[in-house]
């Protein structure tokens, strides 16, 4: 079959999935969805809708990106315009369908449709859309990701097509022209990755996708497998046609069931239609996928250590030259990806690098999505221009810091990266200026803190995580890592000796200097930016045995202000380990030895009695 | 060491795989899928179906996380310490599950009831803190609620 027909068949299959007028209900079920409630109104929806005597189809889709506001309910019909309600329970479910099958009307977030609703904005113009450009997550929340012809009447597989009929040299300029960069964290120049393995000679190539997305704040690579997995692959099938590679494998967290069974549909879709397996499309061309799980290992997200996990083997890296380009999985030519930057090759193949390359700066092109989490009023998955100012992601797009609070840093990167304080929140966020700010492009986490972050206690909390997942074959990181908790524990605990901040600088800089991968490399990034931007914070731990935001447990206790207590025993009830005592009415003690320092009982005595010193 | 009793398919597990060294990961992911952990046994019986040595498979159980070397609980109690849930309080849920429970992360409960682990990150990083009991996701989870979710499955 052309690629026109199954085009043409997909559309008319697709039709009244795409058309917003056309009744359904549809709900986010990607895992935040589903963690925030989404399964539960799943299951309540059937029931509301028979009782209504309403026939209506309810579909799953993928993220929308405003997780704050989960779990999403779209709703459209025929006679109303289509509304998207947030925070959906299966309680308020009854009330919001009502509302709007009888009158259009209900409480709604946004309208999915270019005109607003009475007072309903359209959902383009919510403050968290403001400045948001989606390539990426083009298809978010608007296809039912297990469905390929969704994906396909959404122009998907066109690129392909257009792919295969170019030699690989074109398909490479085309990747040249658009300037994509990996998206995965090193930012290397995605077209001389590809031109390095397709000029290699070799029976036999590999195409892997790197989708061990392991650092802690990230999900996008969640995103974009769970909302819109063909993206992914249709860019690893042109990235296999262009190095010349028959064989490929999709390397995956275990953690991320719901990306694993999307992906495996997507496979499995895909060659029913012709557009993996043998002879692609009429082409000639041939592409084969397997899925491998990881078992829990960070290094794997290092090539040269996911290479050897593929090959059963503990995930070690290795030193490189020769890089996997030339030899790689079983001493062949391979080349790795991560998801993201395969999900942006489709829209590059379909409509040219040149107008990818339109969005972006200079060097770094194109559009980058990013976690928003941590203390940030408007969680979620977000898409934006690289170069954008950080300001306006975390204060405009983001709603800025709850409760009131000040913003003190945006951890960026992972365990890779740093933190960047309030003075640099002009920083415009591209590969270049996060660098030079000690930090690094990562694969896109933004973890938000506020005033009430102890910055010892999050360079303690990611060297303890390197540490632990140190694979232990170099030196420098092995030892060099442990060295660096040993010395942030001590800080933590009020045991520190003058000196030892700058001692640990110094074994920072050698664990950097001296590791073999990437992971012992950019390891001490942590300590050396929030050093380098918070240095009074960790001399207040060393030389007054004093944690500024009352973090640091080790130099926290708490009591109970006899004068302020009203016996209200709330604190008593909320403390998991009967470390409280007294009668209502009377007032309460805490036993410092069995206390366990979980601020249960800080956070729920209204009368401010319970004291942290 | 417990033995493969609770595999009473060992051998149509391996029998699944090919004789290929790289099997060796989605073999031991197998084996763990049916009996819940990887007995001395089963390694040897890995070991020996992939013609490797026993050290080799033991070098990689204990390499990756997701491998257990002993029998879990019933129920299987996760809290994520990813970065969001690191500063959004996951320290404070880890404390209270232990506390109620009377295990460290990585331990499990005398009667086999509770496994409790701490798990790097689940990517739901916008509803930290998170904590997945018997793979349910919970989100925006308190130290209270965290107990309570335990006390509904006793």
């Amino acid at each position: 079959m052309t690629f026109a027909n199954i085009q043409s068949r997909a559309r008319s299959a697709a039709g009244s999935f795409l058309d917003s007028r056309s009744p359904r209900v549809l709900v986010g079920a990607s895992t935040c969805g589903l963690a925030a409630g989404a399964d539960d109104v799943l299951e309540a929806l059937p029931g509301h809708l028979a009782e209504m005597g309403l026939d209506i189809e309810v579909s799953q889709v993928g993220c929308l990106g405003l997780c704050y506001a989960e779990p999403l309910v779209e709703l459209r019909s025929a006679d109303h315009p289509p509304l998207l309600f947030s925070s959906v329970t299966p309680e308020s479910l009854g009330h919001i369908l009502t509302t709007y099958y009888r009158d259009g009307g209900g409480e709604a977030l946004a309208t999915m449709c270019d005109a607003p609703h009475g007072e309903t904005p359209p959902f383009e113009q919510l403050p968290m859309l403001e400045g948001q450009v989606r390539v990426v997550a083009r298809n978010f929340g608007r296809i039912d990701p297990e469905n390929i012809d969704h994906y396909i009447a959404r122009d998907g597989y066109t690129g392909l097509a257009r792919a295969l009929k170019m030699d690989r040299e074109e398909v490479i300029d085309e990747l040249r022209s658009s300037g994509l960069r990996g998206r995965g964290g090193a930012g290397f120049p995605v077209a001389v990755k590809w031109e390095f393995c397709c000029n290699e000679k070799a029976d036999q190539k590999y195409m892997i996708c790197n989708a061990d997305e392991g650092d802690p704040g990230a999900f996008m690579d969640r995103s974009v497998l769970e909302s819109d997995p063909h993206s992914t692959l249709e860019g690893m099938i042109v990235g296999a046609y262009a190095i010349g590679a028959t064989e490929g494998y999709i390397y995956v967290r275990a953690e991320y069931p719901l990306a694993i069974t999307r992906l495996e549909k997507a496979i499995e879709q895909a060659t029913a239609y012709g557009l993996l397996g043998d002879n692609i499309l009429e082409s000639g061309f041939s592409f084969h996928v397997k899925l491998k799980k990881g078992a829990g290992a960070f290094v794997c997200g290092e090539e040269t250590a996911m290479l050897a996990s593929i090959e059963g083997k503990r995930g070690m890296p290795r030193t490189r030259p020769p890089f996997p380009a030339q030899k790689g999985l079983h001493g062949r030519p391979t080349n790795i990806n991560n998801v993201e930057t395969l999900a942006n090759v489709p829209v590059i193949m379909a409509t040219g690098g040149e107008a990818f390359a339109r969005n972006g700066t200079e060097r770094s092109r194109g559009t980058k999505t990013f976690a928003l989490a941590g203390k940030i009023v408007r969680t979620g998955l977000i898409e934006v221009p690289l170069g954008t100012p950080l300001r306006h992601i975390v204060f405009d797009i983001g709603g800025g810091i709850p409760d009131g609070k000040a913003f003190k840093a945006v951890q960026t990167g992972g365990p890779s990266g740093g933190c960047i304080p309030a003075e640099l929140l002009d920083l415009p966020v591209d590969y270049e200026h996060l660098a030079e700010a000690g930090a690094i492009m990562g694969s896109g986490g933004m973890v938000t803190m506020d005033e009430d972050t102890c910055m010892v206690d999050v360079a303690r909390y990611f060297i303890e995580f390197t540490q632990e997942e140190s694979c232990g074959k170099c030196v420098p990181c092995r030892l060099g890592t442990r060295q660096l908790l040993q010395l942030l524990n001590s800080m933590a605990r009020g045991d520190s000796k003058p000196g030892d901040i700058d001692l640990m600088l110094e074994v920072a800089h050698a664990v950097k200097n001296g590791s073999l991968c990437g992971l012992g490399q950019t390891a001490p990034n942590p300590v050396l930016t929030t050093v380098k931007y918070y240095r009074e914070e960790y001399e207040s731990h060393v030389n007054d045995r004093r944690c500024p935001t009352h973090k640091c447990e080790g130099l926290l206790q708490y009591a109970i202000d006899p004068e302020a207590c009203t016996g209200c025993t709330a604190c008593l009830r909320a403390c998991p380990a009967e470390a409280i005592m007294g009668e209502p009415r009377e007032i309460h003690v805490i036993d410092p030895r069995k206390c366990i320092r979980c601020d249960a009982c800080y956070q729920v005595c209204k009368f401010n009695a319970v004291i942290k010193s | 060491m417990p033995t493969t009793a609770h595999i009473p398919d060992l051998d149509s597990v391996l029998a699944c795989h090919p004789r290929e060294e790289s099997q060796l990961i989605p073999l031991l992911q197998d084996i763990q899928d049916h009996a819940g952990y990887i007995s001395a046994d089963a390694m040897r019986a890995a070991a020996s179906h992939l013609n490797i040595p026993e050290s080799s498979v033991y070098g990689v159980v204990t390499f990756y996380s997701q491998f257990y070397l002993t029998r879990q609980g019933r129920h299987r109690v996760k809290v994520c310490q990813g970065t969001a849930c690191h500063v959004r309080g996951a320290v404070e849920i880890i404390r209270a599950v232990s506390a109620r429970l009377g295990i460290k992360p990585g331990e499990t409960t005398r009667d086999f009831e509770f496994s409790v682990e701490r798990v790097a990150c689940f990517g739901s990083c916008a509803l930290a803190p998170v904590m997945v009991v018997n793979d349910k996701v919970y989100g925006n989870v308190t130290p209270e609620m965290a107990v309570r979710l335990l006390d509904e499955l006793t």
